[in-house]
């Protein structure tokens, strides 16, 4: 396919491993560890950060020229904030339940780092095509992180994936359950989110070496 | 007394980095010496204790459904809280330039020490989600929405200042080498969250026992004390009839 050259391919496939904006540039962790103790709320979040960041990038590409770089901070709020209410809106009126599970963190993609931080180093100095596509793969890195996080605590916490009983009846006693075994409650809560996270920058430094810090 | 409670509550068991996970990329890029964390923990307690308050004040008369009614009834039917995302962000924006532009005027000394973090502040997601629970909370006056600011603050500084702490002696351990780094200040992190989870039973459950139990220890002492009083008397009438 010649839509997409090798360089800009490695924009969308460089964040998902070795520039991952969670494990490598600390990027947007507060909204990855406070909503993934269900994989669902997991996946939602994912995608909404992927539309927000994608057409944020792309809008603040196309007045990279025009914005006054002393109030760059602010204009780039306002984008960012117009987006993020239009995705409340939509989470709003399409899925109630769930806007109210993610309650104050829709907002919080606002003050979501990765967004402010790619629209700092990447949508301010390059064309849209390949900001748009930047914001895309730095989004589907993130959403990663997100979905291999809210799947563990969603497993190992409740033995659900998306709501369905993939272990059995814990009350009934069927599945894995009819031998013995038992959720892990902590799973749920917050601390082993930090730790969850821990463990998956652990993995991943120790396959490769190059990114170890000193 | 409610003051006080939203004060502890807001610093050990709603702690903005423990519980709520805000904040976290200032957090963990600006913890790696003391002296630094200090002064955007300071800088965060500053900014929290003045945009929570305002932005309580915008919700209040112009946000909420119904908010508008301080014009004239026929405004009363407006629900603007759609706004309240970019209403808030603006605000806390306009406010960090302002107290940027102030504190440089008025105290240079610090604005050595705080300059440099005001406008990583104003991206810092401790701030925004702040206002952003204070209103979910539907925290009712202006003063406990003050002391839910100021006492947020104060619980995101005792966090960097105890992880910067940490980090600063963590140099001369020895960390497996794909912890280094980022890994064990993850684990660091969530090890000292479930500490913090112990302050969990201080406020709610703990003191509605104790006040309950001290009420029905009153009581029977009270009731004990009656009854001696009866047994005194009856025993001094006693002695008086046969004294008669």
């Amino acid at each position: 396919m010649g839509l997409l050259s090798k360089k800009d391919a490695k924009l969308i496939t460089d964040p998902l491993a070795d520039n991952n904006p969670i494990t490598i540039q600390v990027l947007g962790i507060c909204s990855a560890l406070a909503i993934t103790a269900q994989l669902k709320a997991s996946i939602v979040m994912a995608i909404s950060v992927m539309a927000v960041l994608g057409i944020g990038n792309v809008v603040i590409s196309l007045m990279r020229n025009i914005i006054p770089s002393k109030i760059r901070i602010i204009v780039q709020l306002v984008v960012v904030a117009a987006l993020v209410i239009i995705v409340d809106q939509v989470l709003k009126a399409f899925s109630y339940e769930l806007s109210k599970t993610l309650s104050v963190f829709v907002g919080l993609i606002i003050t979501n780092c990765i967004i402010m931080g790619r629209f700092e180093a990447f949508a301010l100095g390059n064309g849209p095509w390949r900001s748009f596509l930047d914001g895309i793969g730095n989004a589907a890195g993130y959403g990663l992180i997100l979905i291999i996080v809210g799947f563990f605590r969603e497993l190992l916490g409740s033995g659900t994936l998306l709501g369905f009983k993939v272990l059995g009846d814990p009350i009934e006693k069927t599945g894995l359950y009819s031998i013995g075994y038992e959720n892990n409650g902590f799973m749920l809560l917050s601390p082993m989110a930090l730790i969850v996270v821990g463990i998956i920058i652990w993995v991943q430094r120790s396959r490769n070496k190059d990114l170890i810090e000193d | 007394m409610e003051h006080i409670e939203l004060f502890f509550k807001s610093i050990f068991i709603d702690n903005m980095v423990f519980a709520t996970f805000l904040g976290m990329c200032s957090y963990l890029a600006v913890s790696k010496k003391v002296s630094t964390a200090v002064g955007l923990g300071a800088a965060v307690i500053f900014v929290l204790a003045i945009t929570v308050p305002l932005n309580w004040l915008l919700d209040q008369y112009i946000l909420q459904p119904g908010a508008l009614k301080w014009l004239g009834e026929e405004y009363a039917v407006y629900d603007l809280s759609f706004l309240s995302f970019i209403m808030f962000i603006a605000t806390i924006a306009t406010m960090v330039q302002l107290v940027e532009i102030v504190v440089e005027k008025f105290s240079p000394s610090l604005y050595n020490s705080l300059g440099i973090f005001l406008p990583l502040i104003a991206v810092n997601c401790a701030i925004l989600g702040g206002s952003l629970f204070m209103q979910s909370r539907e925290i009712p006056t202006l003063g406990l929405a003050t002391t839910y600011g100021v006492g947020s603050g104060i619980g995101w500084f005792l966090a960097i200042l105890a992880i910067a702490a940490i980090r600063e002696k963590i140099r001369y351990s020895n960390v497996p080498p794909a912890l280094r780094g980022l890994g064990i200040t993850f684990i660091i992190t969530g090890l000292m969250a479930i500490g913090f989870m112990s302050f969990g039973g201080m406020l709610t459950g703990g003191d509605e026992e104790s006040k309950s139990e001290n009420k029905t220890a009153t009581v029977e002492t009270i009731k004990e004390e009656v009854n001696k009083e009866a047994k005194v008397e009856s025993n001094l009438n006693v002695a008086e009839n046969t004294n008669k």
